[in-house]
C-alpha cells in the first residue's frame, strides 16, 4: 500500500485532557533499570517475548544452518554425530517451544487488551512472571547446552535412549528441568489469555463480537491448560527415572518406554494447534484489511478453531502408527486425523474467499498472509499423507517427516508472525517497517523456503532418513541436499532482511499515526504508540468492526469510543461477563512490581539446585519462593475501597 | 472537562467474590491440575492394563487411609463453613473454620506419611511402587499449597482485611481445598479401591 493512501485522520481519544493526564499518571511506571524490570505493562511484556522469540528463532536457525552444511554433501566430517544430535535436538526444541509459541504469545500479550478494549491483561504481575520464566527456562536449557549437555535425543526425547543406562550425562535433566519451567510459564500465560478473554472484554463486545485473533489465542490456552500437565508430568517422571530408580519407562522394573510417547503426543498433538491457531488468528484478523472487507464466514472459523483444537486431543496416536499399536486403535486414529482436517480447510476457504471478493492491496502483509495460505495447503496434504497409516508406515523417520513439519511449522508460524509483525509494528513502535525491504523480505523467505523444503519432499521419498549426521554417496541424495542447503542460505538471508528492517524501520521509519491501514479493530483507535493506559475512557462496543461501521452499515448500534466510564480513581478495569460482556464490577489492578521477576529466578534457582542435588540449597530456595509469593498476594486495604469517589 | 460520560451505573469496586479475575483465574489453575492427576491416573491404569492385577504387588491395606479419607472431607465442611461465615460477617467463627481446616489438613499429612513408612516397597521397587509415591506425593504436595493457602488467608482475617464484601481470597483458598479433597476421592478409589474390584 502507498504510503499516500494511508489515512492519518485519528478517531483517536483526546490525549491532554484532564482525564487523560491523571490516567497517565496511574498507569506509567517509573524509569530507569528498576522500573524496566518491575514493570507489568503488557504492551512491554509484548516486545519483549518478541524480541526475545527472535532472538531464540535466530539461534535455532543458526543451529539448522550448521546441519546444513553438514549435510550439503555425502560424507562430510564438520560434525560428529553427538554434535549432530544436539544440534537436530536443540534446533527443534528451540524452534518450537523457544520461538513458535512465545513469539504469539508476544503478539497476545501485546494485543489482548487493545483489541478488546480493556486496560492490561487480567493478571498483569502474573504476566510479567510468565515472561520472566519463559527467559529463564532458555537460558536454563541453553546453559546446559553450553558447556556441552545440551540434549540430544530428539525435541520428543523418545525414552528408553532418554534413561541414564544409555544417556548418563546431565543433557536430560536439563531438558526435564527446564521444560517444566517452561510449563510453568505457558500455564501461567494461558490462564491470564484465558481470564481476560472471558472477564475483560469491553462492554458490548459480546462473545460473538471478539476478534478472531483472541478466539484463537484462547482456544490455544485452553489446549495449553489440558497438555501441558501430560508433558511435565512425563519430564517430572523422566527425571524422578534417572535420579531416584523409578520405574515409569524402563522395562526392567516393570516400566513401559510406550508410555513415555504417550504423554508425549498426547501433549504434542495438541501443541500443533498451540502455534498454529493464534497465528490463524493474525491471518483471519489481519487479511480481511488488506482485503477490505470483513472476513468470509467469521463464525465457521471460530468454530472450526474450536473444534480443531477439542479433535486435537484426540488423534495423538497418529505419531505413533510405527509402534506396534493395535490395529483397531492404527483405523480409529488414522481415520480421527482425517476428519481434523476439515476445519483447518474451511478456514483456508475462508480466507481465500475474502480475497476473491475483495478488493486486495498488495502489500507486504498480504504477501506474507498470501504465501501462508500456499504453505498451509501443502503442508495439510503432506499432512494427510502421514495420517494415513499405510503410507505413514514408509513415511515415518524420513525426510518427508522434516520437510512436512517445516511447511507446517514455517507456513503457517513464520509466515504469519513476519506479515503480523509488519502490520502491528507501527502500533508498537510508531513507525511503519519498510515497505521495499520488505518485499525483499518476502521473496527471499519464500523462495528460500521452498528451495529448501520442496526437494525434502523428494529426499525423503527416496529414503533418506531423518536425524542421520551423514550419508554415504551414490544413493542419489547428494544433488537434493545441495540444493536444499542452498534454500536454507537463502531462507536464512530473509530472516535476516527483517531483522535490518526491523532495526532500520524503529528509528527511520515512516511515523505510523493511530491507524495506518485502515483497520477495523479496537487497538487502531489508540495512538501509535498506545498511551500508558491503552483507552482513556473504556469503550462501548456495538459490532464486530467498531471502526469500519460508517462504511459497512451491518451494525444495528453504533459503537462508543470517545465516552465511556473513565475509572480514574486508581489503576482500575472493568470486569464485564463472559458472553455477553455486560459490566459487573471494577477491579483494582496491581502497581509494578519485582515480585514476578524474583519468582521467577527463585523457581529457576530450584531447577538448578535439582539438578546438582543440592537438597538443603533446594529447601531455602523453597522458603524464599514461598516467602516472595506470600508477598506478592498480599491483600492491599485499597481493595477495601467500598465508597466511590464522585468526580466527573 | 474530560469527555468521559459520568458512571453509566453503580459497580461494586475491588475483588469481588466470584466476579473477581482471582475466582476465575483460580478456576482455571484447578482445570491445568485436575487434568494433571488424570495423566497420572492415565499411567496407573496403563500400567494394569499391560502388566494385569499381578502388577500390584498386594491389596493396599485401608485401615489409615479410609480413616483419612474422612479426615479431609471434614476439613472441606469447615472451611465451607468458614466461607458462610465470612458472608456472614461472623469473622470469629470464619477464623476458626480456617484454623480447623489447617489443622486437619496437617494430620492428614501426618497419617499419610505414616502411610507411607508402612509400605513394603519403595518408589524404586517396581513401577507400581513407582507409580503409588509420585502419585500420591503430587497429591501431599498439593495438600501443602492447600495449607499453606489457608494458613495466609486465616493470617489475613485475623489482621481484618476481609469482610462480607471482600471476601474472594477466602472463597479462591477453598474452592482449591475442595479440589485437592475430590481429587483424593479418585486417588483413594483408584489406587485403594479397585483392586478389590476387579
Ligand atoms: C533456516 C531455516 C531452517 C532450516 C535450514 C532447518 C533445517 C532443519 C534440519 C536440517 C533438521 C534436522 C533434520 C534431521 O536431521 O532429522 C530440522 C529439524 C527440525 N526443524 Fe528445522 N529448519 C529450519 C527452520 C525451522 C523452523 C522455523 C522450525 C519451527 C518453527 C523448525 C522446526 C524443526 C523441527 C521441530 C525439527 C525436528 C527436530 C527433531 O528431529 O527432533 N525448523 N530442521
Ligand atoms: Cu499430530
Amino acid at each position: 500500500m502507498a504510503v499516500a493512501d494511508i489515512d492519518r485522520s485519528p478517531k483517536l481519544q483526546p490525549q491532554n485532557e484532564p482525564t487523560a493526564l491523571r490516567l497517565a499518571g496511574l498507569w506509567a511506571g517509573e524509569g530507569g533499570l528498576r522500573g524496566w524490570l518491575s514493570s507489568v505493562d503488557h504492551k512491554e511484556y509484548g516486545k519483549r517475548y518478541i524480541i526475545t522469540a527472535f532472538v531464540f528463532l535466530a539461534l535455532g536457525g543458526v543451529e539448522a544452518l550448521v546441519m546444513r552444511l553438514q549435510l550439503a554433501g555425502p560424507n562430510k566430517t564438520l560434525l560428529t554425530p553427538e554434535q549432530y544430535n544436539q544440534l537436530f535436538s536443540m534446533h527443534g526444541l528451540t524452534m518450537i517451544f523457544l520461538y513458535a509459541q512465545p513469539v504469539l504469545s508476544g503478539f497476545s500479550v501485546f494485543l489482548f487488551p487493545l483489541i478488546l478494549g480493556t486496560r492490561d491483561m487480567a493478571f498483569p504481575r502474573l504476566n510479567a512472571f510468565s515472561y520472566w520464566i519463559y527467559l529463564l527456562s532458555g537460558l536454563f536449557i541453553y546453559a546446559g547446552f553450553l558447556i556441552g549437555y545440551g540434549p540430544n535425543d530428539g525435541w520428543f526425547n523418545y525414552a528408553p535412549y532418554a534413561l541414564k543406562p544409555y544417556n548418563p550425562g546431565p543433557n536430560m535433566d536439563f531438558y526435564a528441568l527446564g521444560m517444566i519451567l517452561f510449563g510453568v510459564s505457558s500455564t501461567a500465560g494461558a490462564t491470564n489469555f484465558v481470564v481476560t478473554f472471558l472477564r475483560a472484554r469491553a462492554p458490548g463486545m459480546s462473545i460473538n463480537r471478539a476478534p478472531i485473533l483472541a478466539w484463537g489465542t484462547v482456544t490455544a490456552s485452553f489446549g495449553i491448560l489440558f497438555s501441558v500437565p501430560a508433558v511435565s508430568l512425563a519430564f517430572f517422571m523422566l527425571w524422578t527415572d534417572r535420579q531416584f530408580g523409578t520405574h515409569f519407562f524402563d522395562p526392567a522394573g516393570r516400566g513401559q518406554p510406550l508410555l513415555w510417547q504417550h504423554l508425549f503426543w498426547i501433549f504434542a498433538h495438541p501443541w500443533v494447534y498451540v502455534v498454529a491457531l493464534p497465528a490463524m488468528g493474525i491471518v483471519s484478523d489481519a487479511l480481511p484489511i488488506f482485503c477490505r472487507r470483513p472476513l468470509v464466514g467469521y463464525t465457521v472459523v471460530v468454530l472450526a478453531s474450536v473444534a480443531t483444537m477439542v479433535m486435537g486431543f484426540g488423534v495423538w496416536l497418529h505419531h505413533m502408527f510405527a509402534t506396534g499399536i493395535p490395529f483397531l486403535a492404527l483405523s480409529f486414529f488414522s481415520a480421527a486425523s482425517f476428519v481434523i482436517t476439515v476445519p483447518s480447510a474451511v478456514a483456508v476457504f475462508a480466507w481465500i474467499a475474502t480475497i476473491w471478493t475483495g478488493r486486495p492491496v498488495l502489500s507486504t502483509a498480504f504477501l506474507f498472509f498470501a504465501g501462508f495460505i500456499v504453505m498451509f495447503v501443502i503442508g495439510g496434504v503432506s499432512g494427510v499423507m502421514t495420517a494415513a497409516a499405510p503410507s505413514d508406515q514408509q513415511l515415518t523417520d524420513t525426510y518427508f517427516v522434516v520437510a512436512h513439519i517445516h511447511y507446517v511449522l514455517i507456513g503457517i508460524n513464520v509466515l504469519a508472525v513476519m506479515g503480523g509483525l509488519y502490520v502491528w509494528f507501527p502500533k508498537m513502535t510508531g513507525r511503519l517497517l519498510d515497505e521495499r525491504l520488505g518485499r525483499w523480505n518476502f521473496w527471499t523467505v519464500f523462495i528460500g523456503f521452498n528451495l529448501a523444503f520442496l526437494p525434502m519432499h523428494w529426499t525423503g521419498l527416496a529414503g533418506m532418513p531423518r536425524r542421520i549426521y551423514t550419508y554415504p554417496q551414490g544413493l542419489g541424495w547428494s544433488a537434493v541436499n545441495l540444493v536444499t542447503t542452498i534454500g536454507a542460505f537463502i531462507l536464512a538471508f530473509g530472516v535476516l532482511l527483517l531483522f535490518v528492517n526491523i532495526w532500520i524501520s524503529r528509528r527511520r521509519g515512516v511515523v505510523a499515526g493511530p491507524d495506518p491501514w485502515g483497520g477495523p479493530t479496537l487497538e487502531w483507535a489508540v495512538s501509535s504508540p498506545p498511551p500508558p493506559y491503552d483507552f482513556a475512557v473504556i469503550p462501548a462496543v456495538a459490532s464486530r468492526h467498531p471502526l469500519w461501521e460508517d462504511a459497512l452499515q451491518e451494525a444495528a448500534g453504533k459503537s462508543s469510543l470517545t465516552r465511556g466510564m473513565a475509572l480514574d480513581d486508581g489503576k482500575e478495569m472493568l470486569v464485564t461477563t463472559a458472553l455477553d460482556a455486560e459490566p459487573v464490577a471494577i477491579q483494582k489492578m496491581p502497581d509494578d512490581s519485582l515480585a514476578p521477576l524474583l519468582t521467577a529466578i527463585a523457581a529457576t534457582a530450584l531447577a538448578v539446585a535439582a539438578l546438582r542435588h543440592a537438597w538443603i540449597a533446594a529447601g531455602l530456595v523453597t522458603l524464599v519462593l514461598l516467602a516472595v509469593l506470600f508477598f506478592w498476594l498480599w491483600p492491599r486495604r485499597a481493595l477495601g475501597q467500598v465508597a466511590e469517589r464522585k468526580h466527573v | 472537562m474530560s469527555d468521559a460520560a459520568p458512571r453509566m451505573m453503580a459497580l461494586p469496586v475491588g475483588s469481588i467474590g466470584h466476579k473477581s479475575f482471582g475466582w476465575w483465574g483460580m478456576m482455571t489453575v484447578i482445570m491445568t491440575e485436575a487434568s494433571l492427576f488424570a495423566y497420572l491416573l492415565f499411567a496407573y491404569f496403563y500400567f494394569l492394563v499391560h502388566y494385569g492385577h499381578g502388577w500390584i504387588a498386594e491389596k493396599p491395606g485401608l485401615a489409615l487411609a479410609a480413616p483419612n479419607t474422612a479426615i479431609l472431607l471434614l476439613s472441606s465442611l469447615f472451611v465451607w463453613w468458614a466461607e458462610s461465615c465470612a458472608a456472614r460477617d461472623r469473622r470469629g467463627a470464619q477464623a476458626v473454620g480456617l484454623a480447623i481446616g489447617v489443622v486437619l489438613g496437617v494430620i492428614f499429612l501426618a497419617i499419610q506419611i505414616l502411610e507411607w513408612r508402612e509400605k513394603p516397597f519403595t518408589i524404586a521397587s517396581t513401577s507400581y511402587g513407582s507409580s503409588y509415591f509420585i502419585t500420591t506425593g503430587f497429591h501431599m504436595a498439593h495438600v501443602v499449597v492447600g495449607v499453606l493457602m489457608l494458613a495466609a488467608v486465616l493470617l489475613w482475617s485475623l489482621l481484618g482485611y476481609f469482610d462480607s464484601r471482600r471476601r474472594a481470597p477466602i472463597s479462591i483458598a477453598a474452592v482449591y481445598w475442595h479440589f485437592v479433597d475430590l481429587v483424593w476421592l479418585a486417588i483413594f478409589f483408584t489406587f485403594y479401591l479397585t483392586p478389590y474390584i476387579g
